[in-house]
């Protein structure tokens, strides 16, 4: 599948989509500065699915939260399409979140609690300028979108986000990127709150949604086995450093570095002995 | 909602907090209703007249009376002969008028008596005897004198040839009281002659308005400054914080003071009084509101929300300020608690609303005190004042624990 999508890329030509150099995020001054990103430089290219694998607290969410720009970053530059990222002020922040957007890790905490599921794809709608369309235009681009991810409109549309399953909260966070078409979608562990059924359709479905509008979709996860499915390229990280990069191919079947061995071991294999020891040893 | 109103309902501690809320502020209600007089009219001459039902003193001595037999233990006679006179005059008579002791039957009184008037001659200096002893056996014979005549109260008109006896009033006369005016003060009435539970119920009221506009006050102060310090954080949040902190080392109740005491006696009414309660009071709301926003900041839902491009304040109002309702409301629930303590101590000491136009629970404590009702034993002057306030606060922190265990799970027993 990896290979598939690899042979696929290179016939296109590659455009960077976001770049980063020396990239860095410190929380907290003097005693206490914790430096969660240390100085990455990265290059995602248009149309590919990127992963950034790490243990928990290797700076992965910090640097998703860089490229969304929820947070500042300490030092260094990103680059979006080539351009450095402009986004100063609360309108040109408005002008990029239309073309990054993100699917959070827990569903159950995604969601408003005290308002119904139309108001977050009446959001979507409005950002892209549909919000004055009539109520039928707006009720049938709805409806498209929930069947994309097998929901049906209808039966949601009267319902508060904590009557769904975390499966289909989930997806209808899918659906809202089917609305939105952002050109970078950032996809921060989308799947680990989930059980392993749903988490194959959900993979499943982002997958669809990259091909139908080519977007760039930046897979953060501590699961180096998924990543290695669906990935094209492959950063692995570890405090806050890029400790290998490169097609998944290179990565994964080939490591080099030490962390990324030890995070391949951890993976547990069906038909073999899972060698507890190993964790503790390397 | 309709669930939460329900498990708000099931909560025990809620429910005798708001039984015992609501009692108060209805009778605040009903009562002015059915009693319509000023509850800063003088009533009384005078400092402090107990509890109890008053009669017209003219009206009865006019009144058609109404001749009722009463048992004789109720008769002035019996009544002057008490058990320890008896034996007085059983010793007076054996040892003065050498009676043996047989012939003198104790027990009755009519008998007794008899032999008495038949024996002692007040203007006989009888011999050994003290002159304390003597001066009361004469008392002692005026009394049975007394009792033993049957007129009564001479009532006396004035006529053409200075006063006349028109009516005699005997102990067996009565009056129906539905004849005469009453007048029933069930808590008495104060120093100034005002009648204490008249005052009371308009003093509870507007106490509880005190109470309601500095927590509404205080709550929207600590709100404001709360969400923007909590939400906006950097310098903003660090202005409002040492602001905060400022108010909270000045021990509030200083500025209270200091605040009161400048706006001057005739400026201070009760809404004047309410809002310099609200203003020194928001601190501590401040602070609580900002830790929750601050946690709630970083939430996945929030910066959804950022990401779709809502600006700041719809951000603050749909997706910040819906997380924080119940614990806003706890936090007024007890600002008005305090609020309403607040204004008794300023009461207490002076400084309370001008005190010539309304009442208010503080007053009443310091016009008790001021008349020293505490050292003369006019208990229904505070005491009730004292009571009621203990059971709005109580009340008020029954109902804010028993809303904490329904939106705080971890509380529930």
């Amino acid at each position: 599948m990896a290979q598939d999508q690899n042979s696929k890329q290179n016939l296109t030509e590659k455009k960077p989509c976001l770049s980063g150099r020396g990239v860095t995020k410190v929380f907290g001054i003097g005693k206490q500065a914790m430096t969660a990103v240390d100085h990455v430089d990265f290059d995602f290219n248009e149309g590919e699915i990127i992963s950034i694998v790490g243990e928990s607290g290797s700076g992965k969410t910090t640097l998703s939260k860089m490229l969304l720009g929820l947070i500042s970053v300490t030092e260094g530059t990103i680059e979006y399409q080539g351009k450095p990222r402009d986004i100063s002020s609360a309108a040109k922040k408005k002008e990029y979140w239309k073309n990054i957007q993100p699917i959070f890790q827990d569903p159950f905490s995604s969601y408003n609690i005290f308002y119904k599921i139309d108001a977050v794809l009446d959001d979507c709608l409005r950002m892209r300028g549909k919000g004055n369309a009539s109520e039928e235009e707006k009720i049938a681009l709805k409806t498209e979108a929930c069947s994309f991810v097998n929901l049906k409109y209808a039966e949601l549309t009267n319902k508060y986000p904590f009557e769904l399953s975390g499966g289909q909260m989930q997806r209808l966070m899918i659906a809202r990127i089917f609305l939105l078409k952002p050109k970078i979608l950032m996809a921060d562990e989308p799947t680990s709150m989930i059980d392993a059924c749903s988490r194959a359709t959900i993979l499943d479905m982002l997958l669809k949604l990259r091909d139908e509008i080519n977007m760039t979709v930046i897979f953060i996860t501590h699961d180096i086995g998924l990543a290695y499915y669906i990935s094209d390229k492959v950063y692995i990280m570890e405090h806050g450093k890029f400790v290998e990069s490169g097609t998944a191919e290179e990565c994964i079947i080939h490591p080099k570095s030490p962390y990324t061995k030890r995070l391949i071991s951890d993976v547990p294999k069906i038909y073999e002995k899972w060698d507890l020891d190993t964790v503790v040893n390397e | 909602m309709k669930n939460t109103i329900k498990q708000v309902f099931h909560s025990g501690k809620f429910v005798v907090g708001f039984v015992i809320f609501i009692t108060i502020l209805l009778t605040c209600i009903i009562y002015p209703l059915f009693v319509k007089d000023d509850p800063l009219a003088m009533l009384g001459q005078g400092n402090f007249f107990k509890p109890g039902t008053y009669v017209s003193q003219e009206e009865v001595a006019l009144e058609k009376s109404y001749t009722l037999k009463l048992p004789r233990e109720f008769s002035k006679l019996e009544m002057v002969l008490d058990m320890d006179t008896r034996s007085q005059i059983q010793q007076f008579l054996i040892k003065y008028a050498e009676i043996p002791e047989a012939d003198i039957d104790v027990t009755n009184a009519e008998g007794l008596v008899q032999l008495w008037k038949a024996n002692y001659d007040p203007d006989v200096k009888y011999s050994g005897m003290t002159s304390a002893k003597r001066k009361s056996f004469r008392r002692l014979n005026n009394e049975i004198i007394a009792a033993q005549r049957d007129t009564g109260v001479i009532i006396a008109e004035e006529g053409e040839d200075g006063l006349e006896k028109s009516k005699t009033i005997k102990d067996t006369d009565f009056v129906n009281t539905k004849d005469v005016q009453t007048r029933t003060f069930i808590l008495g009435t104060d120093n100034f002659g005002r009648d204490v539970l008249t005052e009371l119920v308009a003093a509870t009221k507007s106490s509880l308005k005190i109470g309601l506009i500095a927590g509404l006050v205080a709550t929207a102060i600590g709100l404001v400054l709360g969400l923007l310090a909590g939400y906006m954080g950097g310098i903003v949040d660090n202005l409002i914080t040492f602001v905060t902190n400022l108010f909270t080392v000045i021990p509030s109740f200083v500025i209270l003071i200091l605040i009161s005491y400048s706006v001057g006696d005739k400026a201070r009414g009760i809404m004047v009084v309410a809002v310099i309660i609200g203003i020194t009071s928001w601190p501590w709301t401040t602070r609580s509101v900002r830790s929750q926003v601050i946690s709630l900041r970083n939430r996945d839902h929030v910066n959804l929300s950022k990401l779709s491009g809502h600006s700041m304040f719809r951000i603050i109002f749909t997706d910040i300020l819906p997380y924080i309702a119940s614990y806003v409301v706890m936090a007024m629930i007890l600002q008005i608690s305090s609020g309403i303590l607040a204004e008794a101590q300023l009461s207490m000491i002076g400084l309370g609303p001008a005190t010539t136009t309304t009442a208010t629970l503080g007053l009443m404590m310091q016009w008790a005190m001021t008349y020293s009702a505490h050292l003369n034993g006019s208990w229904w002057a505070y005491f009730p004042v004292v009571v009621i306030i203990a059971l709005i606060s109580f009340s008020l922190n029954l109902m804010n624990t028993g809303l904490d265990q329904v939106f705080n799970p971890q509380l529930r027993d």
